[in-house]
């Protein structure tokens, strides 16, 4: 293990390491802590200009009431719920299949193929910006959600592809010989051999992917204008315009905002990992 | 849908018919097709199109006029653009510090007393959070009249900074916010890189003496290589990308001398004084080119890679 295991050193760095690393984490999350403080806070510290003190009193439940409550926040909520979970399922089914073609499956291209996945993964968004707008706007679908969804799905595949495809690959081929020795029809491979074996990478990737849709802001901006589609992360900024200088409320709408990929991070955090350092290590 | 090539198999056991002798072909075929069109129709063709579209001048509604190389030939002067390159320069430079920065705290965190796994997932907190929110927190942290950072810089005696309002240091402002999620992105991959060093490597120079830095360089960092690498591309690919930081901070202002090219696209594009799809379609025309060197590069390596394997 490196650097020495602590437990070898000696008793008084272990004891200014044990203490050094809570001053380390609150310094690392020292913006954040800010902004949790804030959005405790009464709008009377604002205006008597107690940004730093102690709270005059505690309002975090009236602050986050409000946001719940008396605002547009669950409206843009639900909205990037209903973007982002059909985005994980449709990413995540289309990819599953594209994995396993280029996994199992050599033929003239199937390389080629990978990397045109991988390419098209890495592309600005600014080069897809025009024409994917214009083909949303052509199917009806500017400002929905379903048009969201369908660029979300189809530019997900690339990344996903990759991360399915290395996966499979890693896989025993001999189960899937022995199969077809066997005489099991291609497609009955799929669903009984190898699907069953790709659910730690399906948990994996349904995460990440829940992440990366959730805080999506470019396209949110791109491809919605109202409140009828536009996920929170768009919708953050209407609101903060709603509550200008109301620090508190701000802050508190930008923790809700925050919290859901937090929370999914926090109890899936095993299979979250996985997907981000899958082929950190080799 | 692959019933097909199972029951012409079936039917004619002797003969096998044209679907069972090409199965190996057609069910790939069949798998891919649904990922290929989405793909096709949402990333590769819109690729094209905006490259034709930069040789043209449209507003999004009328009819598009052929306009040659002029809107390439307009960016040359056009201080606007400059300004956006130089910036993504920076960018690009600055943001790999969030590498060596991710390396230092795994080396920190790479330990196994009581609660350092929340304290790891706590240190890979601002990651998880979108970009928005993040540009938002360090809005407020910078801020000139009740901003963390100028009230602690009151305590020591510093003169007050409006990071944001300052064209010399607004960019630096995103970028260092920007680098804080990207830091905590570099270190969880070097925490799973560091679990998997050869404990009998480390032991073996440890008897020949080596520790510290030298251990450090000679050891561990080419035993890192694969975290590096993953950590190289994706913050090369996050500081090109960024446009969610400069949108919610500056808008590209002051002065427009936070601009970078994602950003300036959008605007020409899309701005409230006319839409200019035509000269935005040449500025992502470059980024893209830009962008071409890093992926022929990460494919590069990729395809070395897969020339090994099986």
């Amino acid at each position: 293990m490196f650097p020495r295991p602590i437990e070898k050193s000696s008793r008084s760095w272990q004891m200014t390491y044990q203490s050094l690393l809570p001053v380390a984490l609150t310094l690392w999350l020292l913006p954040l802590i800010a902004v949790a403080i804030f959005s405790v806070k009464p709008d009377t510290d604002f205006t008597s200009g107690n940004y730093w003190g102690m709270p005059s009193s505690f309002e975090g439940f009236n602050n986050y009431g409000k946001v719940f409550f008396a605002s547009d926040m669950p409206r843009y909520l639900m909205n990037s719920i209903l973007i982002t979970v059909p985005t994980v399922i449709g990413a995540v089914a289309l990819s599953c299949m594209t994995g396993f073609a280029l996994g199992i499956y050599k033929f003239r291209g199937n390389l080629i193929l990978f990397f045109m996945f991988i390419a098209g993964n890495f592309v600005p968004f600014q080069i897809l910006m025009v024409p994917v707008r214009d083909l949303t706007l052509d199917l009806g679908l500017y400002n929905t959600k379903t048009g969201l969804v369908l660029f979300h799905i189809a530019f997900q595949t690339g990344f996903c592809t990759l991360f399915m495809r290395n996966f499979i690959r890693a896989l025993p081929y001999e189960l899937i010989e022995a199969a077809r020795v066997e005489g099991v029809a291609e497609w009955r491979i799929f669903w009984y051999v190898v699907l069953p074996l790709m659910k730690p990478a399906i948990a994996a990737l349904s995460v990440l992917i829940f992440t990366f849709i959730w805080n999506d802001y470019f396209w949110a901006v791109v491809l919605t204008q109202g409140i009828e589609s536009q996920p929170v992360t768009a919708g953050i900024t209407s609101f903060n315009a709603q509550y200008r200088a109301a620090y508190h409320l701000m802050s508190a709408g930008s923790i809700v905002a925050a919290l859901p990929p937090v929370a999914m991070f926090f109890l899936m955090q095993r299979h979250f990992i996985a997907g981000l350092t899958l082929g950190a290590v080799k | 849908m692959s019933n097909a090539p199972q029951a012409s198999a079936r039917a004619k056991t002797f003969r096998p018919g044209f679907m069972a002798r090409n199965r190996q072909v057609i069910t790939p075929l069949l798998f891919l097709t649904p990922g290929i069109l989405f793909f096709l129709f949402y990333v590769i063709f819109p690729v094209i199109q905006s490259f034709n579209l930069s040789f043209y001048k449209w507003d999004g509604l009328g009819e598009a006029e052929y306009v040659g190389l002029k809107n390439y030939k307009k960016l040359l002067t056009d201080r606007a653009f400059e300004v956006s390159l130089w910036n993504n320069f920076k960018w690009l430079i600055l943001y790999l510090l969030a590498i060596p920065a991710g390396l230092f705290i795994a080396l920190f965190l790479n330990q196994t007393v009581t609660g350092i796994r929340l304290y790891k997932s706590l240190f890979f907190f601002p990651f998880v959070i979108s970009q928005v929110v993040v540009g938002l927190v360090f809005t407020w942290f910078y801020d000139p009249t009740f901003g963390l950072l100028n009230t602690i810089l009151e305590q020591f005696g510093l003169e007050p900074l409006n990071v944001l309002g300052d064209p010399n240091l607004a960019t630096y402002g995103i970028i260092l916010a920007g680098l804080w999620p990207q830091t905590a992105y570099c270190m969880i991959l070097y925490l799973t890189g560091l679990n998997a060093v050869d404990p009998e490597q480390i032991e073996a120079a440890r008897l020949d003496g080596a520790k510290g830095w030298r251990m450090l360089w000679h050891i561990i960092i080419p035993q890192l290589r694969p975290a590096t690498f993953i950590a190289f591309v994706v913050t090369i690919i996050g500081a090109l990308r960024s446009f969610d930081l400069i949108s919610i901070m500056t808008y590209g202002g002051p002065f427009g001398s936070t601009r970078v090219l994602s950003f300036y696209m959008f605007e020409k594009a899309l701005s409230e004084y006319g839409f200019r799809m035509g000269y935005g379609a040449a500025i992502a025309v470059v980024l893209f080119v830009i962008m071409l060197a890093f992926i022929a590069y990460f494919l590069w390596s990729m395809y070395q890679d897969e020339k090994g394997a099986r």
